[in-house]
């Protein structure tokens, strides 16, 4: 049970809110020496391992072309374009990049999206925009700006993983399928998929709803501040 | 051949241009600090292949301990308001192209540079095709960026810079896990945990066994950030043994819809990063959880239907979900 010291340090630093860095690089020292190998031969291992998957941060190259974009006024040119449709909330907003995301993510067209390429600059400028609007342009406040990003991330998040896997050809599906393989059981990718539909189906379903509603409690929260009232706000 | 050296190559010289405007840029109280930190990284990028990985080990916990004692941010304006409203009227829908430019031509080179083969040996190693398509998709977005806004020279770097100290540490942690999931699959930390998964929950029952393993799959999933790294633990420990061949779940739905409940816990962990902590510092929310804590009802209730789905369609007789008294 020694090497799950590495659990305990991951756990109890993140409920610690420690710098999540120096979390995760403990807990791999700590779980390495637990093992039973030495300093030099967990730092050695950590340093492959971390060499090796510097694939992982190559996203970030995509930086430059956001930044240029944001400098020529990206951000305040996508608030402008959502401005002009009256029917624009942050939550519709928010649900028809939702319902793309997981929609191209189905078709295996899991890069048309992401955080940095997608998010930052077009989506949540676009959802705060129609927030602006909705709540006679006043402009947001930071507690209600930051959970309309936060919710537009999860949009992301939600249409990627609940659309992927209904693609046969996804990283998850031929893992399932492998892992089968090598217990003696062949399946077809594509029972593998149809099986993730009706999640896919729920998934929609619960996060879309959660957005719209997303509408209401920013309308009751903007009426809060407009009373004086900021209880609800810091809540 | 392009291989991913390539890519690292890139990121190695645009991490070198963020090193050197961190090191000029005194409105930044840390400069030195930051400077190290993207130095470092650089390095790694530039190099890593071919330094001992005991001299990267040592390497990367340089950079922890400079991220730990606080990683500083400049605080000049690149732009300002007035001129980014005067380029808007100017370029119009052309701003969206260089931002759109980067994901299709991922897509479309993940698709036409597979199989693509020279000389009779592929172009790119199948393995590496969507990393190199990413990493040659944001060379045509840069392009695209410099044709259509046409900004002074060391625009690109400054603003990488911009962006990369906002987001701050947090760019190197996905990276960190990764390395953190090695560490613990080379330590047993999967098998460890199927043991005392199957040790002392209660899997007496159809339901309590699906129960046990979707629950398993989100829970095991938070702890490795990673769905992938839970599945094959979960799956020997409590799918396939009790759920498939005790009960007789059928190995297809048990096994798709176990995967799915992983993901549930993928919404809830920041130690799946790149999804929950990076997006929380891209999006600059002074709360590092917030993309968590959205999250968190729509990855519950999805765990539930999840179970409920297993418990309904993977059994020929479908388990009840309420227990008869």
């Amino acid at each position: 049970m020694l090497p799950l010291i590495g659990i305990l340090i991951v756990v109890a630093g993140f409920a610690l809110r420690l710098n999540a860095l120096l979390v995760v690089t403990l807990a791999g020292l700590a779980t390495g020496l637990a093992s039973g190998q030495s300093f030099i031969e967990v730092i050695t291992l950590f340093g492959k391992a971390f060499v090796e998957s510097r694939y992982i941060a190559i996203v970030w190259l995509a930086l430059p072309v956001i930044g240029l974009a944001e400098r020529a006024g990206l951000r305040e040119h996508a608030a402008a374009a959502i401005g002009q449709i009256r029917a624009a909330t942050a939550g519709r907003v928010m649900l028809v990049y939702l319902a793309l995301r997981q929609a191209t993510s189905a078709l295996g067209l899991v890069s048309l999206g992401g955080h940095a390429q997608m998010v930052r600059p077009l989506v949540a400028p676009m959802a705060e925009a129609a927030a602006e609007q909705q709540h006679s342009s006043a402009p947001l406040s930071t507690s209600a700006r930051d959970r309309i990003r936060a919710m537009a991330a999860s949009a992301d998040n939600v249409g990627l993983f609940f659309g992927e896997d209904v693609f046969v050809a996804i990283g998850s599906i031929l893992l399932i399928r492998g892992f089968l393989e090598q217990n003696g059981i062949i399946v077809e990718p594509l029972d593998l998929a149809r099986w993730a539909i009706p999640t896919a189906l729920v998934a929609f379903a619960v996060h879309g709803a959660r957005l719209l509603w997303f509408d209401r409690a920013l309308r009751d929260t903007s009426r809060a501040d407009a009373s004086g009232d900021t209880t609800e706000r810091d809540a | 051949m392009i291989t991913l050296e390539a890519v690292y190559l890139l990121m190695g010289a645009m991490l070198s241009g963020v090193t050197v405007v961190s090191a000029r840029d005194t409105s930044n109280p840390r400069r030195w600090r930051s400077t190290l930190f993207w130095a470092l990284w650089a390095l790694l990028f530039l190099a890593g292949s071919h330094l001992p990985h005991a001299l990267s080990g040592v390497i990367m916990l340089v950079m922890v301990a400079t991220a730990s004692a606080g990683l500083g941010q400049g605080t000049r304006e690149s732009s300002t308001a007035a001129a980014r409203a005067e380029s808007v009227l100017r370029l119009r829908h052309r701003l969206f192209a260089p931002v759109l430019v980067v994901p299709v031509a991922t897509y479309a080179g993940s698709v036409l540079l597979k199989g693509l083969m020279v000389n009779g040996a592929p172009l790119i190693p199948a393995a590496q095709v969507t990393q190199v398509a990413l990493g040659l998709a944001t060379v045509l977005g840069l392009l695209t960026a410099l044709l259509v806004i046409r900004p002074t020279a060391s625009a690109p770097v400054v603003e990488a810079r911009r962006l990369l100290d906002s987001v701050g540490w947090a760019a190197v942690l996905p990276q960190a896990l990764a390395a953190l999931g090695a560490v613990f699959a080379a330590a047993g930390v999967g098998q460890a945990v199927s043991t005392l998964a199957t040790t002392y929950l209660p899997l007496g029952s159809p339901l309590a066994a699906v129960t046990a393993y979707g629950v398993g799959m989100a829970l095991f999933t938070m702890v490795m950030g990673n769905a992938f790294a839970a599945f094959p633990v979960m799956t020997a420990g409590i799918g396939l043994p009790l759920v498939v061949q005790q009960y007789g779940g059928d190995v297809v739905i048990v096994t798709a819809i176990g995967m799915l409940s992983g993901f549930c816990g993928t919404l809830m962990t920041p130690m799946a990063a790149n999804y929950n902590i990076v997006p929380a510092a891209l999006l600059e929310l002074e709360d590092r959880h917030a993309v968590i804590k959205a999250q968190i009802p729509t990855a519950l209730i999805l765990l539930v239907a999840n179970i409920a789905l297993m418990a309904l369609f993977a059994f020929r007789v479908p388990v009840p979900l309420m227990p008869g008294r």
